[in-house]
């Protein structure tokens, strides 16, 4: 009866075309989708895909049981749980920032996946520890590796997205599983919890060949509470899926810079989901150095959009495809972009923030991890926090950790550092670090590897060990003021982070993932010793048993058979003794 | 004497009559009969697959075709995602020594991407091990893995298990680290035959030697399919040479071939099945096992095991739906407002930061040795001045 109602209800709202608004607000959930293009400085382009579920809802109390936009297997584990908040990111490549610019959301190589979870919960690694298991079985991923020896809890770094009570770091855990794939199978449930599947609208472009082609591939989610509206009485869900990829310039765009939607996703864009209020594709035509438009698209956009993006003035051509003229003159809209005149390789510019991390030394006893944090504003300093999470296994020595900036020492302003328990729980150095302007910051910490037991090995044990990106969080100071805008009427990318002081704006970088060496055993020894030990024992024991027990007594020869007594008879007429 | 033969063979011709039409009566009245044994022929209610690849490294990309291909049609014959229990012990398709990434091919020159669009995984990477394969077939699985890690059959259930890899005589290799010998998945099989885990399985194992992985199965209704007999190795079938390596082995590849003839609607039965890839073309003898098996093999269908061919009965009754949908939106419950509005968390709040207490160490009683050297102290200084000191202490 109740099933039945509703899904006469959903379909009576979904034929309810016209009226869309009035109808929304008694739906109490809508959907928001969202393209961006973004040209990169080497001759890649990026595209990152946002869609936004937002329901006026609260799923931590009262029984919610109708779920219509926001995906039930989402909204239950929310509410069994009480998680506050739930990022996940699954991540294949690397985001090269010195060259491609500071990214709208990064996140490291493999699997990233930190939560908040609400006052309300008693055993938080209990509750860590089921949503890790049920998250490994939603989006196909080994997230049940997430355990105690790589989880750790962050005292300064991230802090909550949505709103917040207080920020109690014992409700926080972060983990990172470097060794992570990603691949089609993580895409395929991804795409399934979007309302519209990957049937219609933005999310027809994300086919798994084009999508795994590329330098750089990200999807995300993202769960956070946030204001009802202006007022901030009520809460909100908002669910993002986020993804962002990067197409090779030589791979993709087989050596030229002119892209278009059907060169980079092998398909165009042909309808609106249904169910979406809103739908837009946004191209970054800003101007370099303040000049003129160095890029062309087509078709002409329904509007152009300037705001401020990340500290800096940014003009964006914006097709809306709710609009009917979009689609007046052809069926399907492919977004070409072309560039007006040749690029100078020296107009590359710079991110103010910037940071690369490598290991150092030699052997497979002792080692370095070196981070370099690049501050290349021309004269203001800030302060940026660094989070390191190293595996047990390389055991850390705090005494050899410095910090120079310019030549001279550089002391951090906090320093929080969790010491490793073998098997048990990973190194955490986190540390407040305050960059002076235009300067290179090297941060060095020494290790020993260590020698594990031999059932602990993964069965490829000569690839290497990974140790997780660190953390790098920073407020970068803007180029151009940026103002306090309504978020439902700004673009999703400029609503990721929230903002309160327009002087400076949020970043939160990744540095590369490390791949260590540790002493391989040989694991064909045990096999070699059984051998070598039983022949040994075999050999001397039995010789000494023969010996000792061995009784001799003398034996009657044989009169031998027919063939030797002939030969005997032979031998006598030859003269020649007997056998 | 006349007489009589004309009224015996009357009488003859009379019984024969009869003798006629009551089997045409017979015939008549048992087509229902017929019919609704035809309808239950099979005895299973649900199809489950679990396919398994258990070989690690880029050279061994065919194993995981194999069991991808398997995976194709299986599901193409209609077993949803939600019964299927894929294991792949390495990712092939976005490997970054794949030149066609997100893609696994059977056929060369890239014919048939077997690996789709559409695509769950559910155990991958390093979860693929001896343990974890057990644990799925039994069911003793740790309460929190998720259900899409299950192997939730009942007692009507077929289920068709195929593994590929690397084998040998008695063995199967998982991942170049440990082994499952045959005796343990005899014993395995039981242990669901004992808890009715399922009603017909069907086993196929494409590995070197991999007759021998059957010889020791004991528990009924099973049977069992190997691409090569003990003291054979099955061969791989084909190189590409644009990606470098062998796409499939020999006995899969003329599988598939046979399974993408069949449809849903097919008649096809397991004796076919067993003629696949004989010696001209497989190189390897295979063989199978039918004597734990109750139903002959010429009356089992391929789509028993491959497919999740459901039965469905069509109703000419009519149902009406109420039209009651006023009091639905109501349902949501009233929320209490907050009193004053709530706000965002300060994302880098540096003062905050600096001053932030250190965390207060739980207090732990002393351990055993502090709590022993102060003893021994103790008891010294009480021993050489005296206990009438102890006022002084205190």
């Amino acid at each position: 009866g109740g099933g039945m109602a509703a899904l006469l209800l959903l379909l009576l709202l979904v034929a309810a075309g016209p009226g869309r608004a009035d109808a929304e607000r008694e739906r109490r959930d809508a959907l928001r989708e969202e393209l961006l293009l973004s040209p990169l400085p080497t001759g890649d382009v990026a595209a990152t895909f946002q869609f936004r579920t937002r329901w006026d809802a609260d799923l931590q109390r009262g029984s919610v049981s109708h779920y219509r936009l926001f995906p039930k297997a989402l909204g239950r584990l929310v509410a069994a749980l009480g998680v506050r908040e739930l990022h996940l990111a699954l991540t294949q490549g690397f985001w090269r920032t010195r060259y491609w610019g500071q990214p709208p959301l990064q996140a490291p190589a493999g699997a990233e996946l930190w939560v908040w979870f609400q006052p309300t919960v008693t055993d938080v690694d209990k509750a860590w520890k089921e949503l890790s298991n049920i998250l490994s079985g939603i989006f196909c991923a080994s997230l049940n590796f997430i355990d105690s020896t790589n989880t750790v809890i962050p005292t300064a770094s991230f802090k909550p997205l949505g709103l917040a009570n207080g920020t109690d770091h014992h409700l926080l855990r972060y983990a990172v599983l470097p060794r992570e794939v990603v691949c089609t199978e993580n895409l395929t449930p991804w795409k399934k919890l979007l309302p519209c599947g990957s049937k219609a609208g933005l999310a027809v472009l994300l086919k798994a060949e084009r999508l795994f082609h590329s330098s750089y591939h990200s999807q995300a989610v993202h769960i956070r509470p946030i204001c009802r509206d202006a007022s901030c009485l009520a809460v909100s869900w908002e669910l993002r899926q986020t993804l962002t990829v990067v197409f090779d310039f030589f791979a993709s765009g087989q050596g030229k810079k002119d892209w278009s939607l059907f060169k980079m996703f092998s398909r165009t864009l042909t309808d609106t989901c249904p169910l979406a209020s809103q739908s837009k594709v946004y191209v970054d035509i800003s101007p370099k150095n303040k000049e003129k438009e160095l890029l062309e698209v087509s078709p002409a956009p329904t509007s152009v959009h300037e705001t401020i993006v990340q500290g800096d003035k940014k003009t964006y051509a914006v097709y809306d495809l709710l609009s009917p003229s979009l689609f007046n003159t052809s069926r399907s809209l492919n977004v070409q972009l072309k560039w007006k005149r040749p690029q100078d390789s020296s107009e590359m510019p710079i991110p103010t923030l910037h940071a690369q991390r490598y290991v150092g030394g030699y052997g497979l006893q002792t080692g370095e991890i070196c981070t370099l944090i690049y501050n290349t504003h021309p004269y203001r300093a800030f302060p940026v926090i660094l989070l390191e999470t190293v595996p047990w296994y390389l055991r850390l020595y705090v005494h050899t950790l410095t910090i120079i900036t310019k030549g001279k020492e550089n002391k951090p302003s906090y320093i929080h550092y969790q010491p490793a328990q073998d098997r048990r729980r990973p190194h955490l150095l986190e540390m407040l670090i305050q960059l002076p302007a235009n300067s290179v910051t090297k941060i060095t910490i020494q290790f020993e590897r260590a020698l594990l037991k031999w059932t602990e090995y993964p069965p490829d044990p000569n690839h290497g060990f990974y140790v997780g990106s660190s953390v790098l969080s920073a407020l970068v100071p803007s180029v151009t003021a940026m103002k306090n805008m309504d978020v439902e009427q700004s673009p999703l990318f400029t609503s990721l982070f929230p903002s309160s002081d327009g002087s400076s704006y949020f970043v939160r970088l990744y540095t590369e993932p490390l791949l260590v060496n540790l002493p391989t055993p040989d694991f064909s020894m045990p096999y070699n010793v059984i051998c070598l030990t039983c022949t040994v024992v075999a050999v001397c024991y039995g010789s000494f048993y023969n010996l000792l027990t061995r009784t001799f007594h003398v034996e009657e020869p044989s009169r031998g058979g027919l063939a030797k007594r002939l030969a005997n008879v032979i031998r006598k007429f030859r003269g020649v003794p007997p056998l | 004497m006349a007489a009589a033969v004309p009224g015996a063979s009357r009488a003859r011709a009379a019984a024969a009559l009869l003798l006629l039409l009551g089997c045409c009566g017979a015939a008549l009245a048992s087509g229902p009969q017929d019919q609704a044994e035809q309808f239950f022929r099979s005895g299973h209610t649900n199809n489950w697959a679990v396919l398994v690849c258990t070989s690690r490294f880029w050279f061994n990309y065919r194993h995981v075709a194999n069991t991808l291909s398997v995976y194709r049609s299986v599901k193409r014959l209609g077993i949803p995602d939600s019964h299927i229990v894929l294991m792949l012990a390495d990712d092939m398709a976005c490997n970054p020594r794949n030149p066609k990434p997100a893609t696994v091919f059977s056929h060369k020159n890239m014919e048939l991407n077997v690996y789709g669009d559409d695509v769950e995984v559910d155990y991958r990477s390093y979860e693929v091990t001896v343990e974890n394969f057990l644990r799925v077939l039994t069911g003793r699985i740790p309460p929190s893995t998720p259900r899409s890690k299950r192997l939730l059959s009942d007692d009507r259930s077929n289920i068709l298990i195929y593994m590929t890899g690397h084998g040998g005589n008695g063995f199967l290799k998982f991942q170049d680290s440990e082994e499952i010998t045959n005796v343990e998945l005899a014993d395995a099989f039981e242990q669901m035959w004992q808890k009715r885990r399922y009603n017909e399985l069907l086993f196929i194992i494409d590995t070197c030697q991999g007759a021998s992985m059957y010889e020791r199965f004991y528990s009924p209704n099973i049977m069992a399919l190997a691409s090569s007999q003990v003291g054979e190795d099955s061969l791989s079938h084909q190189p590409d040479l644009g990606i470098g390596v062998h796409l499939m082995d020999r006995y899969t590849f003329y599988v598939l071939e046979f399974l993408e003839e069949i449809h849903p609607a097919s008649q096809t039965n397991m004796n076919d099945l067993f003629q696949v890839c004989p010696k001209s073309l497989c190189v390897s003898t295979p063989g199978h096992r039918t004597d734990l098996f109750q139903r002959d093999p010429q009356k089992v269908l391929i789509t028993d095991f491959f497919g999740s061919v459901r039965k469905v009965e069509i109703t000419t009754e009519t149902l009406s739906l109420h039209r009651d949908v006023a009091g639905f939106e109501s349902k949501f419950p009233e929320e209490e407002l907050a009193t004053e509005p709530l706000k965002y968390a300060e994302q880098l709040p540096v003062a905050q930061i600096i001053h932030q207490k250190p965390k207060q160490k739980d207090w732990h009683p002393p351990g055993g040795f502090i709590l022993g050297l102060w003893a021994l102290i103790i008891m010294v200084f009480f021993k050489t001045y005296g206990i009438k000191h102890m006022k002084h202490v205190f």
